[in-house]
């Protein structure tokens, strides 16, 4: 049984013009000790379907219009407030993006950790169990370092304070949402370090919600790509990033720079993503697909497997671009 | 000190650049410590050349931009345009200058006034500078400039609410063209935009740049980003330029260990690649107290005593390949790759 399981889930948002589908039967499952990497541009539905995840989303204006989620095999949209509290934090916990924001400005960061220990480990919320959990994230003297403020701390060790909290609980599922999307590069290749070494040392799963497909692989060990609400491809992370098979993951691909790699025209994408609100019929790639067929625009195609392991939602992914 | 990688009669000339904040200490304290957000840069730009700028958050790369399209003051030093000190005129003396010396910006919502139309903002540049004074030429160009950054020329009449990220980033664009600049500063200007779209921007300033022969100081934080447009990369760290040579060089053959770590650092869809990550430790330290002796030296794995010591100089150690460093790393370009000659300027990748 998968730790995590996501069928067909859609989720929608009530706004001024009506309700939006965010998101539109997405299907993922994430094995115990695995990585995922959830990748898209922004709107795409990544992070609606993490923080749906322990149903952080507010509803309304949100609503889970569809689908399944099961966390060690337990249904978590019929869960009442009391089970959801329970698994937030002890069995899926989450890092985002700004840890400026995340941290209570106010209070030092080894009493939020403690805040965190007391709720899920009440037995270990000890100052001892602070300082092992900020030693744990690699932060240099941990016994002075966890009376600093949030200000007193850089973005990169604000963010493995974020990480340590996240860890209080022993969480099995570490939903990690643009974890380094804030920090410089040199920064991020520690963070990234940290992550893939808990990962590795807690046996413990990953979710990494990031647009930048350039840092997946020293985390997940598979990939899946979203657009516009649905996921488009999923792969082992190696053979997507080698030979991805749906156009919308090939152009974002050749459109990236690579360092060393000098000369010529980039491969934009034409276009722009499409608003939810404003769908195009058929596959939602296809205004901005190059290898558009006439079927594209009349039926949107599904997720199949093509290869194992591998699905794509195209059925010309084999008339290689 | 030593003078500038130069070469004769550039469009753009810094000299031992300084912009020194100042920050209040204490409350009631008098005494006041220093930002050194940009601590003696010197560098110079051909005409049609672009000179990427790259360096991590903090760095001092936008103040140095902002520095030399004069919108900070410069503690010290000098900045030349086509040959002209401009570093401590005033707004009446640069206005002839501005128009040649234009700035895009990272962020396309906040920099465009929501107020205006399309036409409001790209005409209000013309109006300053009186380069279209009859209001059927005035149309016409409007119209020209949108058509060249790729807009549809019908939405001159729209908001800039009423456009994505992109076709913002592109009407900032035709406005700093309108006034035929010689020199456009990029500041991070694909940095809030999707990767889809990034890629369309990057293109289209390759294309205004052949066509119209305009130089770049294009200042970003992605190298790859920057290596694709620049001919040449000036790397910063805490104010001070620590390497400055061809793209390539920097890319395949850097001497500097901060060039090296921040290659080695950058995100890569090539699985090969990213076993040989160097980590460096610690953080940027503060431009407030930057250390003694060379910037670099507390995260930097080569450090000896002299570099806590003594500043390194920017010093040429190949031909047009400038680095500050006391401890440099061996020049590892391999035999069989040819040098690359300069190309002309204008040219991109030659």
């Amino acid at each position: 049984m998968s730790l995590l399981e996501i069928q067909n889930l859609s989720v929608e948002f009530d706004t001024d013009q009506g309700p939006v589908r965010a998101v539109s039967g997405v299907s993922l499952s994430i094995e115990s000790g695995e990585g995922l990497a959830l990748v898209g541009e922004s709107g795409c539905g990544k992070s609606v379907t993490a923080l749906s995840i322990a149903r952080l989303l507010p509803s309304p204006p949100s609503r889970i219009a569809d689908g399944e989620i099961r966390i060690d095999g337990r249904n978590v949209l019929a869960m009442d407030a009391a089970d959801l509290r329970r698994i937030r934090g002890a069995v899926v916990a989450y890092v985002f993006q700004e840890p400026g924001a995340a941290l209570n400005p106010v209070m030092r960061v080894g009493h939020q950790i403690l805040e965190a220990l007391r709720l899920h480990r009440p037995q270990s919320a000890t100052t001892e169990e602070v300082i092992h959990l900020v030693r744990q994230v690699g932060i240099p003297a941990p016994e002075d370092r966890q009376r600093d403020f949030p200000h007193e701390l850089s973005g990169g060790m604000q963010q493995r304070i974020m990480i340590a909290m996240a860890l209080a609980a022993q969480p099995r599922l570490l939903v990690a949402d643009e974890p380094t999307t804030a920090l410089d590069v040199t920064i991020q290749a520690q963070i990234l370090d940290l992550l893939s070494r808990l990962k590795r040392e807690l046996n413990m799963s990953v979710l990494l919600i990031t647009h930048n497909l350039g840092i997946v692989q020293d985390l997940a060990d598979r990939v899946a790509v979203m657009y516009a609400g649905q996921i488009v491809e999923t792969a082992p992370a190696a053979d997507l990033l080698r030979q991805p098979l749906h156009p919308y993951t090939q152009s974002l691909i050749h459109s990236i720079p690579q360092p060393g790699k000098t000369g010529g025209r980039l491969r934009a994408i034409p276009g722009h993503v499409p608003r939810l609100s404003a769908l195009p019929s058929g596959c939602r790639f296809h205004p901005r697909c190059a290898r558009i067929q006439l079927s594209c625009s009349q039926a949107c195609p599904d997720l199949v497997e093509v290869q194992p392991g591998r699905w794509v939602r195209c059925p010309f992914w084999k008339t290689a671009g | 000190m030593k003078t500038a990688p130069s070469i004769p009669s550039p469009l753009l000339e810094v000299q031992d650049l300084k912009v020194h904040f100042p920050v209040r200490k204490g409350l009631f304290t008098k005494h006041q410590a220093y930002v050194h957000a940009v601590d003696g840069v010197s560098l110079s730009l051909q005409a049609g050349e672009t000179l990427g700028l790259v360096g991590e958050s903090g760095c001092g790369k936008s103040t140095l931009g902002r520095a030399i399209a004069r919108l900070v003051d410069a503690t010290s030093g000098v900045i030349r345009f086509s040959g002209d000190d401009i570093t401590s005129l005033g707004a009446s003396g640069m206005r002839p200058y501005r128009r040649h010396l234009q700035m895009i910006f990272q962020d396309p919502y906040g920099s465009l006034n929501p107020r205006m139309t399309v036409a409001q903002i790209i005409g209000e540049a013309l109006d300053i500078h009186r380069l279209a004074r009859q209001s059927a030429a005035r149309q016409r160009r409007i119209r020209e400039l949108l058509l060249a950054v790729g807009l549809d020329a019908d939405c001159q009449n729209r908001y800039p609410h009423e456009f994505s990220g992109g076709q913002r980033q592109r009407i900032g664009i035709a406005r700093a063209l309108a006034v035929h600049p010689k020199l456009l500063i990029c500041d991070e200007p694909i940095s809030a935009l999707d990767v889809s779209v990034q890629a369309q921007i990057i293109n289209l300033l390759a294309d205004l740049q052949t066509e119209h022969g305009i130089a770049y100081l294009f200042i970003a934080h992605d190298l790859a980003v920057v290596e694709h447009l620049s001919r040449r990369i000036a790397v910063m760290y805490l104010g001070r330029i620590m390497e400055l040579s061809d793209a390539r060089k920097i890319l395949h053959a850097p001497r500097h260990p901060y060039t090296q770590a921040l290659i080695s650092a950058l995100p890569t869809l090539d699985p090969a690649s990213r076993r040989q990550r160097i980590l460096l430790p610690g953080e940027i330290p503060s431009p407030i107290h930057p250390p003694t002796g060379c910037p670099f030296h507390p995260r930097c794995p080569r450090a000896e005593d002299r570099c806590r010591t003594e500043t390194p100089l920017l010093r040429e150690l190949d031909p047009n390949h400038w680095c500050a460093c006391h401890l440099p790393l061996e020049s590892s370009l391999r035999p069989d790759e040819p040098p690359q000659t300069n190309p002309a300027p204008g040219s991109l990748h030659g």
